[in-house]
């Protein structure tokens, strides 16, 4: 949506703001959120807005804090017995919203569950794949044994949340096998979970009533095991437009918005309003061909991008703090690698990459493409903060080095689908790290492309280094965090010593809200009605 | 009658198959919707198990079929992102933008036809040229814009309306409508607005149109000649005559109120159809965009349909014709 309109808006919005701001309804927080949940259950949509959704209903074993550390939540330890054992210990005396008791059961139930639930657009079994054999020694110590070293099992465990295996309709007693369960009954349909007799979780807050498109109401869990909410009610309406979501902040409709549009954001700050903003788990990128030559959009029969030198040219030509200032006014941090520091495998160290376009046109000459050549570069245009501007701004920078940039915006699916019929010799693009460690980006997007071992599933610059690979590889079989940190860095340290991907920044996300409410931001870009509290 | 009315079911059911047609060959050439909807940290093989039980793994011409197949069994499909009946995410939606869109029809004619009618008995004076100048404003005003400006002044500068949102609702006949209570009234009123405005500028200039043709009519004289009031004239001859141009294009634009009212139901929050199919799109959700688009084909045919029997209800020369066609 045009962003003036956003503006012309707010032009004259402030002198309203004093009847209307500062109005938080006593006990009911009510959020504007810019995209919906498609589901409540937690186990249909591995998608950003249905888990956060999820961990205000559900607990996962293992909890994730505002910068993606783990930390306990239904378990209170875990620990490497050996290479391919754990011994997780479970959280007594926590009961579910309905009043049943919390177990072992339950949660064998739930690693049962998610590779049988029907219609799974995107399924968690990518977190659960790597168990092979999950055995309760009592009702609260849990022995899980994974095929191989599985290094990540516990930030795996923190990205579902545990339901009950009673109401779902399990046996007595549930058994986990490899291939086939037994016990867990008939897998109840997703559809079922958005009515709140099923949507039956130990976390801080249960299902009050859903109705898609309109409004999702969370009533505070008297059962909950952890400090008492802030909230009595917590209501959520999808206002997918930016314009209409500020608005809605500015008249007082709701307390807190996700993502207000960075033009806005002065404003709303200079109204009084309060602004939340921190470093996200996402990098922003520009990945370069280096699979075939010719590649599609530069002309000639060659592939200059194939070139590490003329890699680390476009990468030095590109102003990120030019980029930070004008275009996401303060709210991103230039990068120089794929996950911010001082996140799990970073190299805190290691600075933003510079601009330096004397060293580029250096570099240029040394590869033999003093003249320059032409290329397209691809981007999306309505999904990442300001993406298609921040592409433009990229092709400008190029063109002053002589390489004469025309850019390719499109909406996301558009792009998407482009993208992964390797159509783009250039384009720019997200990624989030999930796990909130360096294995994330580097296996999905440098990583040779290898579907036997699931790396390189969105490398598609084909770019292929054994060096990296072999690295990552150790890594993931690597229990010891010591050590697994520091092969990840040495991964990342030779990714971007030669330019395999050209990271530009990592992007801020905000939150606004009514006077006198305070959020702490989350990396996971999670809004967690349950964690906004009163500024006293 | 018969004849026609099976003649007019034929041309829909034909309009409806290659309405299949062209959306699912049109959807299809956007992309692959599992690459929108599968998180991006999945593995290769996830990917193509989701694909595999989407159908997606299969060639167009066979997915075209066992679609076509399943809706000759009024069986749209499973919306891939909310893994319910297609028809039935969209049907729960379709109240919110039945009442909305009614709302703003009656709101379009209400005040659409006095006005134009009055800008037609009295082109000359202020009156009549402040109507006209606004309801050109009412054409070029952007429906975004226009529905900005009206939460920026009513929302948010005097808090007398909320910004957006459907507010409370009432159960009726089985659906919830917001109509019934004031809450639900007061949401109603600027998206309503919002929606009616180019509508209403539309009647003002055919009604206007249309009275200044048919004073002009001999009957018209004849009707004062005969010593009929003013009044009498303006609400029975002039009235009934001008009402079925109106009545045509506030049909159409009734089906396009529904079908259409993306912008509104964007600005607003409203949580229509429209809304819905915006969602859908940019998630490639296929069978809720092939669903949806039947489901407005459906219901043009059915107003065009509706908008036939109205005329023979206004113009008695249609009822004449049909009746000497048989």
């Amino acid at each position: 949506m045009p962003n003036t309109s956003s503006r012309a808006l707010l032009m004259s919005a402030s002198a309203a703001l004093a009847l209307t701001a500062g109005a938080v309804g006593a006990d009911t927080l009510r959020i504007g959120l810019a995209s919906e949940p498609t589901s409540v259950d937690p186990h249909y949509h591995n998608l950003g807005p249905n888990n956060a959704l999820a961990r205000h209903i559900f607990t996962p074993l293992i909890e994730q804090d505002a910068n993606q550390l783990l930390e306990p939540g239904l378990a209170t330890e875990w620990e490497a017995v050996d290479d391919t054992t754990w011994r997780i210990t479970l959280r007594e005396g926590v009961s579910f919203s309905n009043g049943d008791a919390f177990t072992a059961r339950d949660v064998i139930y739930t690693i049962c569950r998610i590779p049988l639930v029907p219609d799974a657009p995107s399924p968690f079994t990518l977190y659960t794949r790597a168990i092979s054999g999950l055995e309760a020694e009592d009702d609260y110590t849990l022995i899980v044994t994974t095929d191989g070293p599985a290094p990540l099992l516990p930030n795996q465990l923190s990205t579902f949340g545990i339901v009950s295996a009673s109401v779902s309709g399990a046996e007595d007693e549930v058994v986990f096998g490899a291939d086939e369960c037994t016990g867990v009954g008939d897998a109840p349909a997703s559809a079922e979970f958005n009515s709140p007799d099923f949507a039956i979780g130990t976390g801080p807050y249960t299902l009050g009533s859903y109705i898609r498109g309109e409004e999702l109401r969370l009533s505070r869990n008297e059962n909950f095991f952890g400090d008492a909410p802030e909230w009595d009610e917590i209501v959520m309406r999808p206002l997918t437009n930016s314009g209409a979501r500020v608005a809605a902040l500015l008249a007082g409709d709701v307390h807190m918005i996700e993502n207000p549009p960075t033009q806005d954001i002065a404003r709303i700050e200079g109204d009084g309003f309060t602004v939340s903003s921190g470093l996200s788990n996402r990098v922003i990128y520009i990945a370069l061909d280096q699979g075939d030559a010719p590649t599609p959009g530069i002309d000639g029969d060659t592939n200059p991008l194939q070139d590490a030198r003329v890699r680390e040219a476009l990468a030095l030509s590109i102003d990120r703090e030019a980029i930070r200032d004008r275009l996401m006014l303060g709210l991103s941090e230039p990068a120089g690698e794929l996950l911010p520091a001082p996140m799990f495998g970073t190299n805190p160290d290691r600075p933003a990459i510079s601009y330096d376009p004397d060293r580029a046109r250096e570099l240029m000459a040394e590869a033999g493409y003093e003249d320059g050549f032409s290329i397209v570069l691809g981007t999306p245009n309505d999904r990442y903060i300001n993406d298609g501007p921040i592409s433009q701004a990229v092709a400008q920078m190029w063109t002053q080095l002589g390489v004469r940039t025309e850019v390719d915006a499109k909406t996301f699916s558009a792009f998407i689908a482009d993208r992964n019929g390797f159509n783009f010799s250039a384009f720019l693009a997200g990624w989030g790290a999930g796990t909130g460690e360096m294995s994330s980006p580097l296996g999905a997007l440098v990583a040779t492309r290898d579907a036997d071992r699931s790396l390189g599933g969105t490398n598609f610059a084909r770019h292929s280094n054994t060096e990296i690979d072999d690295l990552l590889v150790e890594a993931l079989q690597t229990v010891d965090d010591d050590e697994r940190e520091r092969l990840l860095r040495e991964a990342s340290t030779i990714a971007m010593d030669t330019f395999a991907i050209v990271p530009i920044h990592y992007e801020l996300t905000t939150w606004a809200l009514a006077p006198g409410l305070e959020y702490e931001a989350r990396a996971d870009q999670y809004t967690l009605g349950s964690a906004v509290v009163r500024a006293d | 009658m018969v004849a026609y009315l099976l003649r007019r079911l034929g041309q829909s059911l034909l309009a409806v198959i290659a309405m299949a047609v062209l959306v699912f060959i049109g959807v299809y050439a956007i992309g692959n919707p599992v690459d929108i909807l599968i998180n991006p940290e999945a593995t290769e093989r996830q990917r193509l198990e989701v694909m595999e039980r989407m159908g997606l793994d299969r060639p167009l011409w066979e997915q075209f079929w066992v679609y076509f197949g399943n809706l000759l069994q009024g069986d749209f499909g499973r919306s891939f992102v909310y893994g319910e009946s297609a028809m039935s995410v969209i049907l729960q939606r379709l109240p919110a933008t039945m009442e909305l869109a009614l709302f703003a029809l009656v709101l379009a004619i209400v005040f659409g036809v006095p006005l134009g009618v009055i800008a037609g008995l009295k082109p000359d004076t202020i009156t009549g040229r402040s109507i006209m100048a606004g309801s050109i404003l009412g054409f070029s005003l952007p429906n975004f814009w226009q529905g900005l400006m009206m939460i920026l002044i009513f929302a948010v500068f005097l808090g007398w309306l909320p910004a957006g949102g459907r507010g409370q609702t009432t159960e009726f006949l089985g659906m919830r409508v917001s109509f019934l209570n004031a809450d639900g009234l007061k949401h109603m009123i600027l998206p309503a607005i919002n929606l009616a405005l180019f509508k209403m500028a539309l009647v003002i200039r055919l009604a206007r149109a249309g009275t200044r043709e048919v004073m002009m009519q001999d009957y018209i004289k004849f009707a004062r000649a005969k010593g009929l009031s003013y009044r009498r004239v303006v609400f029975v001859h002039v009235l009934k005559n001008i009402m079925i141009p109106v009545v045509t294009i506030l049909g159409l634009e009734l089906g396009s109120m529904i079908a259409f009212a993306v912008v509104t139901e964007t600005v607003f929050a409203w949580p229509g159809m429209g809304k819905l199919l915006i969602d859908s799109i940019n998630r490639l959700d296929r069978p809720v965009i092939v669903a949806y688009l039947m489901l407005i084909v459906f219901l043009f045919v059915l107003i065009n349909f509706l908008v036939d029997l109205l005329y023979s209800a206004l113009d008695p020369r249609v009822r004449l014709a049909q009746r000497g066609a048989q």
